[in-house]
């Protein structure tokens, strides 16, 4: 019952608190299907405590995630709140126990104001004046998280830049009306909001926490747990590999933890010179001051960086659609699999002919042969690990459907390739794979242009664009590529 | 043909959703033939499959739009089928030298019609249900202004050919049911059904894939106003004449009959095969009916109920 | 202040037009039916000057009670990203039903409607529990409306209730009845959808279902919810309708969905969910039923009438895509 619950009072200073905890999870498990997100979870938060939780793309964090937060049903395990054991839990039960998330994919109505937006989350928020009272509570958790934010309450959510966005969903989340926020959920906060507001987001997290919040922060960013958790908590396969307290762990024991294997700076080429001679991808230059033109020619792999929305897909997808127009054949992976690659009614085949269906007509008609032996060639040179080709394309893991977008682009007789984002969630053996394929692709004379937001892909590209403020800022080749260069430039360091 | 894209995790064992509307259809006939008795059997079905012709028809064309992607509809089909109907009478005045120019005309208008439809949605960012009921109003006009002599004859081979049976099948139902072939195989083995359905289960992947989904949409309303024009033609022989409320009928027709033919309406997957099983339904439970002598009333009730309960029954393809 | 603060500012100023000012987004919306009945009416005007007078404007909006409130029926569902179909035939049954049994048996008339809200309600939740397409579902029910209101009423007969009648010819003070009863409709679909606190959950419905639902609320609930209250206001079309014809008539309304759909779509409204205005579906309704009047003071032969309504609706759609573009 809440009123168990620890006051969340002055005196709850960060040593007097009670170490009873907020919320527990003893071997939650979840299954969909036959895939296991969550294999028997144990884990434990203690008002006033920030836990860090890391681990790669697929380790089940946002699973966890989701079962606390009542948004997924755990398939089994004991869940309680306070001294409450927990059944069935739902957002609306999570939310009346003072139980916040911020989503990694925002959860704000983009047609609804930010005032608006506040209100579907607090049911307090209605009757006469509630407009007026939702614009305030959502103005003063912003002012006091983000100060000077600059965003109007009124506007509507769609209106704003993704940054002022992620700002207001977080401080949605912390935002109080009638029952006082317990704890806040946080997955990848940061990975929308410029240096210095999620310097401002930490430091409100070590305050809410001095005042009995716990928060849960989810993020890549190791130098955020480094600073802000008291303990991290490592997530591999479904399962929670390793308890940490922060105080006396080094950043290199977590990235240990992790089982990560750092990215070896295998730089296979030669970075190419300035470019000059006749490009296959010719960008226009009058895009404003300050955008670099884009080039890119035969043999090229070329990266787009920088922080994530700041324009590197819009100009992917223009160069793209200029690209279509223009002579030579392109192609294009999506790395949004589900709402912009794969055809979920169709088979591992049908996916991976599509773009190159003109080759396979015979008298007219689509040949099935062809098609069939197209597929196979192609599923076997990216290792698709799947029964037979016409299998359903939804019934293959994320990687491997990736593979299989991948092989469309391969197959086709693109000369000109754009690679967008597409090794989100993708295991690292699948990644090393494409890695090679794309360099033995590139060195027979096609030219890739790859936007990513994983740095250690950059390593694999010889010449760099890095975008800020929707814009070419910078360019970077050969040595100069490197995490700490690409991040300067990201942020814009010294340039305005 | 569909089947093998997709598998459901149900344990119900699952039927293709194109075969319940011959099923029902089945059972109506059986039905029909139980009350009437089996003398009127083979007359039940010959005259299902004559009028059920031209619902496969409109609703082939209907098919090929409602499959280009969620929201997209046709609902001029009604109004071309019938301005088509008059532009063909005019120019062919009954005679049978002239069939072909006047199915030449009927043709290109639909054709025209359909891409009048797809520039309204695309020119003015229209929803599809929106804009094509715009220009059917426009085209009804046109029909009630341009019809022309409403008291001309069909050419006499045209009427003879509509209702032509050799060693006591019609002729015309083969026709079609060949038509449907070319459509079941159009979708399966040519570029155009590839892209079509790549272009309804997801627009931006399509684009992403290389396919030119404007162009790709344009043929898809432009083959549906040709397909509502043919029908106009051909019903137009059948029964004597074009008239002005000939095309009302098929409005709602041509959707429920590609729905219950198996054809999603999320775009994506469409089935030319099923559309006769609906057909079929819809003409027997007509038959059915009178045969009960059951008023019209009951008949609404009974389609309206069939439909939700189809729909809801019939496992659908989901993207997961 | 530096970095993405800055960024987010600085974009946040660019935009400022309209981000700080969301209303003139929406009134430009409402604006557009709003000029172009302005200018039909402007029209009418011109040819016969004696149009504008208390009689003249009862004359030319009497048959936009009914469709005003079907088109805000038909906008609630447009609000959740579904259609509705059946609108027409539903409201052609209500007259049936009316003139049936109100004047002599109101109690079993009101049990009707409510079991036809009812049922509304239910059909919401098999759409919404089965996740079935409401377009194809509503065609059914429009199919079912229409055969009970054959059932009910074979022929266009019955009569409507004396005082029914009577209200729908009432003169009230200052404004002819038709435009009382718009203003009204607007004002009160602008408190409930556009500025309770309701009505923004219902429009983040339609837009983001799934942030709804994290944040708390129910779906099924929301979806039952409009599509008794779609129901409701299609119950008072068909009551207004009855009054305004004095008998029931299973056919009479098969054009309200479409005109309706219309209706939403010319007030600023789309089919992307949570987008709609009531205050524009109002004026887009009376735009709509308006432009029937001004094509016969134009003289348009009958046989043209239909096919200028259907250049009208994109003559006004049209300008809805110069504004759009105009604006950011």
């Amino acid at each position: 019952m809440i009123a168990t619950a620890p006051p969340s009072t002055a005196e709850s200073t960060r040593t007097a608190i009670s170490r009873r905890p907020f919320l527990a999870v003893r071997d939650a498990r979840k299954h969909y299907g036959a895939v296991q997100a969550l294999r028997g979870v144990d884990f434990a938060i203690a008002p006033g405590e920030v836990v860090g939780l890391v681990g790669h793309n697929g380790a089940g964090k946002s699973t966890l995630m989701n079962v606390l937060a009542g948004t997924v049903q755990r398939t089994s395990g004991d869940f309680s709140v306070g001294e409450t054991a927990i059944d069935a839990w739902s957002p609306h039960r999570a939310q009346g126990r003072g139980l916040r998330c911020v989503f990694q994919e925002l959860s704000l109505c983009g047609n609804l104001t930010l005032a608006e937006n506040t209100r579907v989350m607090h049911r307090a928020l209605r009757g006469f004046g509630w407009r007026r009272r939702a614009g305030d509570a959502i103005r003063r958790t912003l002012d006091a998280i983000f100060p000077g934010h600059g965003i109007p309450v009124g506007a509507r959510v769609a209106d704003l830049p993704i940054g002022a966005r992620q700002m207001a969903e977080i401080a949605r989340a912390f935002s109080v009306t009638d029952e006082p926020v317990r704890c806040v959920i946080l997955d990848e906060p940061t990975s929308a909001l410029g240096h210095e507001a999620a310097e401002q987001l930490l430091a409100y997290i070590r305050k809410a926490a001095s005042e009995g919040v716990a928060c849960i922060l989810i993020t890549h960013r190791l130098d955020e747990i480094m600073a802000v958790c008291d303990r991290a908590v490592v997530m591999v396969d479904g399962q929670v590999t390793a308890e940490r307290p922060i105080h006396g762990l080094t950043r290199a024991a977590l990235v240990g933890l992790m089982g990560t294997i750092e990215a070896q700076h295998d730089r296979s080429r030669e970075p190419t010179a300035a470019p000059s001679g006749a490009a296959l991808v010719v960008d226009d230059p009058g895009r404003g001051p300050g955008d670099l033109p884009i080039r890119a020619m035969a043999g090229d792999i070329v990266g787009f960086a920088g922080l994530d929305g700041h324009g590197q897909r819009e100009r992917l997808r223009a160069l793209y659609a200029g690209g279509r127009r223009g002579p030579r054949p392109v192609a294009y992976v999506a790395g949004d699999r589900g709402t912009e690659g794969v055809f979920a009614l169709w088979s591992i085949a049908d996916n991976l002919t599509i773009r190159s269906l003109d080759s396979l007509r015979r008298g007219g008609f689509l040949s099935p042969k062809a098609e069939a032996e197209l597929a196979r060639t192609w599923a076997e040179r990216l290792k698709v690990k799947a029964p037979s080709v016409d299998t359903p394309i939804l019934s293959l893991s994320g990687g491997n459907q990736q593979k299989v977008l991948f092989a469309r682009a391969l197959a086709s007789d693109a000369e000109v390739i754009f690679l967008d984002d597409p090794m989100r969630g993708v295991d690292v053996n699948t990644k090393q794979d494409v890695y090679r394929l794309i360099r033995s692709e590139a060195a027979k004379g096609r030219c890739f242009i790859w936007y990513t937001t994983e740095l250690e892909e950059l390593n694999n590209c010889e010449r760099l664009y890095v975008f800020r403020e929707g814009r070419a800022a910078t360019m970077l080749s050969g040595a100069e590529i490197g995490p700490s260069r690409v991040l300067e430039a990201s942020f814009g360091g010294g340039h305005d | 043909m569909s089947q093998r894209f997709f598998r459901l995790p149900s344990v119900r064992p699952s039927l293709a959703p194109w075969t319940y509307g011959f099923i029902v259809a089945l059972a109506m006939w059986i039905a029909t033939t139980a009350y009437a008795g089996l003398g009127s059997a083979g007359a039940t079905v010959a005259s299902a499959l004559a009028f059920g012709a031209f619902s496969v028809v409109v609703g082939t064309g209907q098919m090929l739009v409602v499959a280009s992607g969620p929201g997209n509809i046709d609902l001029s089909v009604p109004s071309v089928l019938t301005l088509a109907a008059y532009a063909s009478m005019t120019v062919m005045h009954g005679s049978d030298g002239l069939i072909l120019p006047g199915l030449a005309a009927a043709l290109a208008l639909g054709a025209g019609a359909g891409a009048l439809n797809y520039l309204a949605i695309t020119a003015l960012r229209l929803p599809p249900i929106i804009a094509t009921l715009a220009w059917s109003f426009v085209f009804q006009s046109l029909a009630f202004n341009f019809g022309g002599e409403a008291t001309l004859k069909p050419p006499a081979a045209l009427a003879g050919f509509t209702a032509l049976q050799v060693g006591g099948l019609r002729v015309m139902p083969l026709a079609v049911m060949a038509l449907t072939l070319v459509a079941a195989l159009a979708l399966r083995r040519t570029l155009f059904g590839r892209r079509l359905l790549a272009t309804g289960q997801s627009e931006r992947a399509a684009d992403l894939a290389g396919v030119r989904v404007g162009r790709v949409r344009l043929l898809a309303y432009m083959l549906c106003g040709a397909a509502a024009a043919l029908t106009g033609f051909l019903l137009s022989g059948f029964t004597g004449g074009a008239a002005l409320n000939m095309g009302d009928a098929y409005l709602l027709e041509s959707i429920a009959v590609v729905v219950l033919g198996g054809t999603s309406v999320a775009g994506g997957q469409a089935n030319a095969v099923g559309i006769w099983g609906a057909a079929l339904f819809f003409n027997l439970m007509g038959t059915m009916l009178n045969t009960f002598h059951l008023q019209a009333g009951v008949r609404f009730l009974l389609t309206g109920t069939l439909i939700i309960l189809i729909v809801a029954i019939v496992p659908r393809p989901r993207a997961a | 202040m530096t970095d993405a603060t800055t960024t987010d500012a600085v974009l946040a100023a660019r935009r400022l037009g309209l981000a700080r000012r969301p209303w003139l987004r929406d009134a430009l919306g409402v604006g557009l039916p709003a000029v172009a009945l302005a200018a039909m009416l402007a029209v009418i005007m011109h040819i016969r000057p004696t149009a504008m007078s208390y009689f003249g404007f009862t004359l030319l909006f009497k048959l936009a009670t009914p469709l005003v409130f079907a088109a805000l029926s038909q906008m609630l569902v447009i609000t959740l990203g579904d259609i509705d179909l059946s609108n027409g035939s539903f409201v052609g049954l209500v007259t049936c039903v009316t003139a049936l049994f109100l004047a002599d048996a109101p109690v079993e008339a009101l049990l009707l409607y409510v079991l036809a809200v009812a049922a509304y309600a239910a059909f919401g939740l098999l759409i919404h529990v089965q996740r079935l397409p409401s377009i194809i579902v509503t065609l059914g029910m429009s199919f079912i409306w229409l055969g009970l209101a054959v059932i009910l009423l074979p022929s266009p007969g019955g009569a409507a209730p004396a005082w029914l009648n009577a209200f729908m010819n009432w003169r009230p003070p200052l404004l002819p009845l038709p435009i009382w009863i718009a203003l009204l409709a607007a004002l009160a679909g602008h408190l409930v959808v556009t500025h309770s606190s309701y009505g923004a959950v219902l429009r983040g419905a339609g837009a983001n279902p799934r942030a709804v639902e994290r944040a708390g609320w129910s779906l099924l609930g929301i979806r039952a919810a409009v599509y008794a209250a779609a129901g409701s206001l299609a119950v008072l079309s068909g009551l207004a309708l009855t009054g305004l014809t004095t008998s029931g008539d299973a056919n009479i309304a098969p054009s309200y969905t479409l005109l309706g759909v219309g209706a939403v779509i010319l007030g600023g409204g789309s089919f992307t969910g949570g987008a709609v205005s009531p205050v524009g579906t109002v004026v887009g309704a009376l735009t709509l039923s308006l432009a029937g009047s001004l094509l016969s003071f134009l003289q348009v032969p009958p046989t043209w009438q239909i096919g200028a309504q259907g250049v009208i609706l994109f003559l006004v759609l049209a300008g809805r895509i110069l504004v759009a573009e105009k604006t950011p």
